[in-house]
């Protein structure tokens, strides 16, 4: 097989692959990944990417963490809303490598409640974040890594 | 990659676990043999259903830890109905799982 018909059929593969997923994707999932936010290198950048940016602060967040984590590529993080309408529960590490961990909406009988295990590269405040209302609300809890789970 | 999932109804709320098989690299990690960096691979969108009728929709980033555990609960479910989760990760490999509401 000659170069030209080589590249041309690994492109057609590619092309092929790649509109198959996003059709299956399309098909299941309402959500497009926010790549912008989840690839931010800095915390105000994913809060603003995420549309979490200028947060109020606010009692009706709890969060559940350990106050230390040995190891920090396991750390457990519970969180639930009290505020009326919360629709969206979102997960920061204020200083990982990429700091917005995870998003969960909210629908049709869904609690606002979550609970998910995170790595967090060090020692810092696990940041939950909540869409409510159409407003964004925050709270924070610290959190000591002794080892690091993000790197290696 | 296996994923399972155990789900309880006490009263009118649906307790769901799931627990996912995957490597979640960050793509910040070193092969340590060959010094290259190991390519990002997660899950990065979840969505469950219960009877059919979506309930909970997640992005996830590589921050979420490896061989993912998540908990969610469910108002207005109970014992016999149907809980399903799907998921796809950053290089399209796609996950489901199922599993019907036990009586707590």
């Amino acid at each position: 097989m000659n170069q030209a018909r080589r590249t041309f059929l690994k492109g057609t593969a590619v092309a092929v692959a790649m509109l198959s997923g996003v059709l299956r994707v399309g098909r299941a999932f309402a959500l497009e990944w926010n790549s912008a936010a989840f690839t931010a290198k800095k915390l105000d950048e994913a809060l603003k990417s995420s549309g979490y940016a200028n947060a109020a602060a606010s009692d009706d967040i709890d969060i559940k963490v350990p106050e230390i984590a040995e190891n920090g590529a396991l750390v457990p993080v519970e969180a639930s809303s009290s505020i009326p309408g919360t629709t969206s529960i979102a997960i920061f590490s204020d200083k990982n490598p990429n700091p917005m961990i995870a998003e969960f909406n909210f629908l049709n009988g869904a609690e606002p409640f979550i609970s998910v295990r995170i790595k967090m590269a060090e020692t810092a405040p696990v940041r939950i974040m909540v869409k409510a209302g159409g407003k964004v609300y925050t709270a924070s809890r610290d959190v000591k890594v002794t080892a690091g789970g993000c790197g290696g | 990659m296996a994923m399972r999932m155990r789900a309880t109804v006490d009263g009118d709320v649906a307790t769901v676990k799931v627990l996912m098989q995957h490597d979640m690299e960050t793509g910040l990690r070193k092969d340590k043999e060959t010094g290259k960096f190991i390519p990002a691979h997660f899950i990065n969108l979840v969505t469950a259903t219960l009877n059919g009728t979506p309930v909970l929709e997640a992005q996830w980033g590589v921050g979420v830890a490896k061989n993912p555990f998540f908990e969610f609960k469910i108002k207005g479910a109970k014992a016999g109905d149907k809980i399903a989760v799907h998921a796809v990760d950053n290089l399209d490999a796609h996950f489901d799982g199922e599993v019907e509401i036990a009586a707590a």
